[in-house]
């Protein structure tokens, strides 16, 4: 007889299917995956580094670059983390703009998904109707803040500006269009006989396997936890809308598929209702520290002029403190722990990110199986390495 | 959940660990001796009353000049009813504390990014390498007293240096 041997299959950082730069070191006994290695870090840009050196403004964008593929759920993370310590709160009109830019960013990502996940497995087709319908919300973010993927639209203690008629007529349109185009996504893929092949009992994890592995959001969902940060510790009005949060049962890559695809239709309705029910007044708290004086103000009073210059050149002291808070981003939890120490830039801020944690559980899911769900097992999950390294 | 019980159920366990106990913005915190730690972890874990089963994150913080120098969190998560408790850990440098990777799967690339930024060691880990910066890094990033452009950021890259790098 003789000896059986392994051989090692190096997955990426350069391959498409990656979703990025990650690189799993697959050992391959024959086409089944016996051991898998991730090794992420190729996109680390020392995020929190940088942060104890920015004052808390200029923090802001860097959040964008996270997860990149829905930028404005992480703006929130940051900007409420600041305003908790700070003791401030946005206002209702800005709490709504802010739920609205977190949904479409969380249907942004799902569409990036959606679209790039099916191509791993092989239907061409989905990502171009997914992308289209992307394109739509790039749109309405280029109408609302001037940017298409990171629109750094939130500041701490409200918006960037208020909503124009245009962003509510176009967030209207694509509120109508939307379900729409949803029936479209189910008709290609939900009953595909193929796609169900490829997917039902693949990378099956149970729910308490997933709860011991960190993994949070739609992948936990998939495996029949109900944790949601919206419904759990309610942030920025949620509890003002009606939604549901869907679970799946067998923890495997339809199911994830699934939870994925119920989101879509939940994020479109808390859209929906929040462009309904806007309520009218400021969009930005008028707190002295965070608040930007006006242009007439500037004009006239002295004293804006410096309290505006010392906002953006000096930043806003944060006052002594620790705070742990989170918010569901399109991955999962996306916390931020932040230590303030008095001064104009954070002494220590922690990213929790919900993708380096569902990085972590891949060699479990992966092992045992074919090295072609491989591809399919990284697209379920749904990783961008943007938040795995920071 | 109630927060007493937790500390109850603990202190009938370990007891003299619960060393302090703190609310931060609405989150229990508490911090724990570092002799009995692993026990705690075990116990807030695997009791009835506590079931803790997800580690939501470790969060690790330089405190330069005090001594201990280090500050390490557990951020965790109960799935019954969704409640945070942060416990925490005080280390200095050169102390091991001891890994609950066996309890929480999570916690080996927690540890591992602490590890790898900050320089704790931790004990009975299964695979203690470095994770977001490459092996031969010199220097722990996230440290106060390393310069935030880094120690040779001048000099060129040299991918021939690297060992061992498969």
């Amino acid at each position: 007889m003789t000896e059986r041997k392994t051989i090692t299959l190096n997955m990426g950082p350069h391959h498409p299917a990656t979703h990025g730069v990650l690189r799993v070191i697959l050992e391959l006994d024959g086409e089944t995956i016996v051991n898998a290695t991730p090794h992420i870090g190729y996109l680390h840009r020392g995020i929190e580094k940088i942060c104890e050196n920015r004052n808390y403004q200029q923090i802001i964008p860097l959040t964008d670059r996270l997860d990149y593929a829905a930028a404005s759920a992480n703006n929130i993370g940051y900007c409420l983390t600041v305003e908790k310590l700070m003791g401030i709160e946005a206002p209702k009109r800005a709490q709504y703009l802010r739920v609205i830019m977190a949904e479409l960013a969380r249907i942004m990502g799902h569409h990036l998904w959606l679209g790039t996940h099916a191509l791993d497995i092989g239907a061409m087709t989905v990502i171009f109707y997914a992308f289209r319908d992307r394109e739509m919300i790039m749109d309405i973010n280029e109408e609302i803040s001037g940017y298409r993927l990171t629109p750094s639209f939130i500041r701490i203690g409200g918006v960037a500006q208020d909503a124009t008629d245009e962003f509510i007529k176009k967030v209207r349109d694509f509120v109508k269009w939307f379900p729409k185009a949803l029936e479209g996504y189910h008709t290609l893929l939900t009953k595909n006989k193929i796609w169900t092949t490829r997917t039902m009992n693949i990378g099956v994890i149970s729910a308490e396997e997933a709860l011991n592995y960190g993994l949070t959001g739609p992948s936990l969902r998939g495996s029949g936890v109900a944790y949601d940060v919206r419904k759990a510790f309610p942030y920025s009005s949620y509890n003002d809308f009606d939604f549901k949060i869907p679970i799946g049962e067998n923890g495997d890559i339809y199911d994830r598929y699934l939870v994925r695809m119920e989101e879509f239709k939940q994020s479109i309705d808390i859209i929906g209702q929040a462009i309904e029910n806007l309520p009218a007044g400021p969009v930005h708290t008028d707190n002295p520290w965070v608040a930007n004086p006006t242009l007439p103000e500037v004009q006239n009073d002295i004293s804006a002029l410096i309290r505006r210059f010392m906002i953006h050149a000096k930043g806003t002291p944060v006052p002594k403190g620790e705070l742990y808070s989170a918010v569901e981003g399109a991955k999962g939890e996306l916390g931020f722990y932040l230590v303030g120490n008095g001064n104009e830039h954070p002494y220590r801020l922690k990213i929790r990110s919900s993708c380096f944690y569902l990085a972590s559980a891949l060699p479990r899911l992966l092992v045992g199986h074919m090295v072609a769900d491989a591809v399919a097992i990284i697209g379920s999950i749904d990783v961008v390495l943007g938040e795995i390294d920071r | 959940m109630e927060f007493s019980p937790i500390v109850d159920a603990i202190c009938e366990i370990c007891p003299g660990s619960v060393l302090k106990q703190t609310d931060h913005h609405g989150t229990h915190e508490i911090t724990v001796a570092a002799e009995s730690f692993y026990e705690v972890m075990e116990t807030l874990h695997g009791d009835e009353k506590c079931a803790f089963d997800m580690l939501t994150d470790i969060v690790g913080i330089d405190r330069l000049p005090r001594t201990p120098r280090f500050d390490l969190l557990y951020i965790l998560l109960s799935s019954r009813d969704f409640t945070r408790l942060i416990v925490r850990l005080e280390t200095d440098e050169g102390q091991d504390v001891p890994s609950v990777s066996s309890i929480w799967h999570s916690a080996n690339w927690g540890e591992r990014e602490v590890f790898d930024l900050l320089g704790i060691k931790f004990s009975n880990h299964p695979d203690l390498r470095r994770i977001l910066t490459w092996e031969n890094f010199e220097g722990h990033p996230l440290r106060k007293d390393f310069p935030l452009l880094g120690k040779d950021y001048d000099k060129p890259f040299d991918p021939t240096t690297i060992e061992d790098y498969c």
